[in-house]
């Protein structure tokens, strides 16, 4: 078993315009940065993007929304990002916003073989509209469907050949949902390592889930709110 | 009548021992520096960590560390790192007992709008509206009225719904009030606030009910 591809060219080989990609990533914390490049200087074109965020003007999914490669996303927060607004309120860009915990279960659901489920989340708000509501233990749910897309981008620390993956820190996020619903599933990692080097306990997404891995270049992991204290 | 830091520090006396409790962007962010000696509670961030500890020191930033604000962050001793998948089954399934969160507006039914100014601020909902569906304990931490003066305490939303009959408790900057099925009730006042100011500043439905005690700190 070897899923190990070149480079982030090789890994984005079948991406056409017009396709739905997911892009695992919470802000700037944990996106497939070697991807994103890759798919800018593809050219691609009128992408829908499910992404819990579209990055900020000149970094992440800014970088496509920049080229105007992107037709449509779906996303749960969408702020930090001048040019994103504009687009979107002059109607060049469509966005469907969800909350962000029916983001991931959608996410989830899909990548599990689940065509559907009832949340409590978006009841009685904009988000509810022409969606199936039932009550369970007299509480209202609204139908949520799951999502999946032929292809899914994401970024973890360590991997292996077989596509075993483990995330660092909060970079976790979306990753490991968006990698079970990907129909070709793409990591970068930052550091490759033979099998049998991950402790298979510690494992956070199978290999199963992943088609095509290849070990990132030049990370830049930009950092959106540097908060510090002072040191006593 | 309080400050931000003031507000935070009268919900700090909401916490109980044990607690799991996720703090929203703002005033609610600042709840974390007044936990009150003895209680000893877990913060989550939906980004995906249980034990969120204080902002790290000056050159200890960790990119790959950072809460649902998108600040860097520490994690604690006995912190726990997962996806938003988890992170979002803890919150619907209830496992988090307390949720503080920020509003633009909230009515005397306990719907909270706090996500979408038609034609003006369009960001998104974040993890807004899964928290205010699942918690069973919602306190909404916010001045008591807009920049223009309006009461933020209404009979009824303008704006896009956040969630519907779900706020439990407000603490403002001139009051604490339990949301009740009668409307507001008020509980306490900011020291310095008579009861006429609150009154004042509240359109929805407001109980008052014999004489109401000054918050102590």
């Amino acid at each position: 078993m070897n899923k190990i591809v070149a480079n982030a060219e090789e890994a984005i080989k079948g991406v056409e315009s017009g396709m739905t990609l997911m892009l695992g990533g919470f802000g700037l914390c944990g996106i497939p940065e070697n991807c994103i490049s890759a798919l800018v200087k593809s050219g691609v074109k009128d992408l829908t993007c499910i992404s819990n965020n579209a990055g900020v003007d000149d970094f992440g999914l800014g970088l496509l929304l920049q080229k105007k490669q992107i037709k449509k996303m779906i996303s749960s927060y969408v702020g930090e990002n001048d040019e994103f607004e504009r687009q979107m309120l002059s109607g060049e860009l469509e966005v469907d916003l969800i909350p962000q915990g029916s983001l991931a279960e959608r996410c989830r659901a899909g990548g599990a073989g689940i065509p559907a489920f009832f949340t409590p989340a978006g009841y009685g708000t904009e988000v509810a509209h022409g969606k199936e509501v039932r009550f369970f233990n007299d509480k209202p749910h609204i139908l949520e469907a799951a999502l999946t897309a032929p292809f899914a981008f994401v970024k973890a620390w360590k991997g292996d050949r077989f596509g075993n993956l483990i995330f660092k820190g909060t970079a976790r996020n979306f990753n490991p949902v968006m990698a079970m619903a990907g129909k070709i599933t793409v990591a970068e990692v930052e550091i490759m390592v033979e099998p049998g080097e991950l402790d298979p306990n510690t494992i956070h997404t199978p290999g199963v889930f992943v088609q095509r891995i290849f070990k990132g270049t030049n990370y830049e992991k930009r950092i959106e709110q540097r908060t510090v204290r002072p040191k006593i | 009548m309080l400050d931000k830091q003031g507000i935070a520090k009268r919900i700090a006396q909401e916490l109980q021992n044990g607690w799991y409790v996720n703090l929203g962007i703002g005033i609610p962010t600042l709840i974390a520096n007044y936990i009150p000696e003895g209680i000893d509670v877990v913060f989550q961030s939906e980004n995906g960590i249980l034990g969120m500890g204080p902002f790290p020191f000056e050159g200890e930033e960790d990119a790959d560390l950072i809460n649902a604000g998108k600040q860097t962050i520490t994690a604690l001793p006995g912190a726990v790192i997962f996806d938003s998948s988890n992170s979002f089954a803890m919150i619907r399934g209830q496992h988090v007992q307390l949720t503080v969160l920020g509003a633009m507006e909230v009515a005397d039914n306990g719907d909270i709008a706090n996500w979408k100014i038609p034609g003006k601020m369009v960001k998104g909902m974040g993890g807004a509206m899964d928290l205010v569906a699942s918690a069973d304990n919602i306190i909404v931490a916010m001045m008591h009225t807009n920049r223009k003066g309006h009461s933020k305490l209404l009979k009824q939303c303008s704006l896009p719904l956040t969630g519907v009959r779900c706020v439990k408790k407000i603490v403002t900057n001139l009051a604490v009030l339990d949301v009740t099925d009668q409307g507001f009730k008020l509980i306490e006042r900011a020291p310095g606030v008579s009861v006429e100011e609150i009154q004042a500043a509240t359109e929805g439905r407001l109980i008052v009910e014999g004489d109401i005690p000054e918050m102590q700190f």
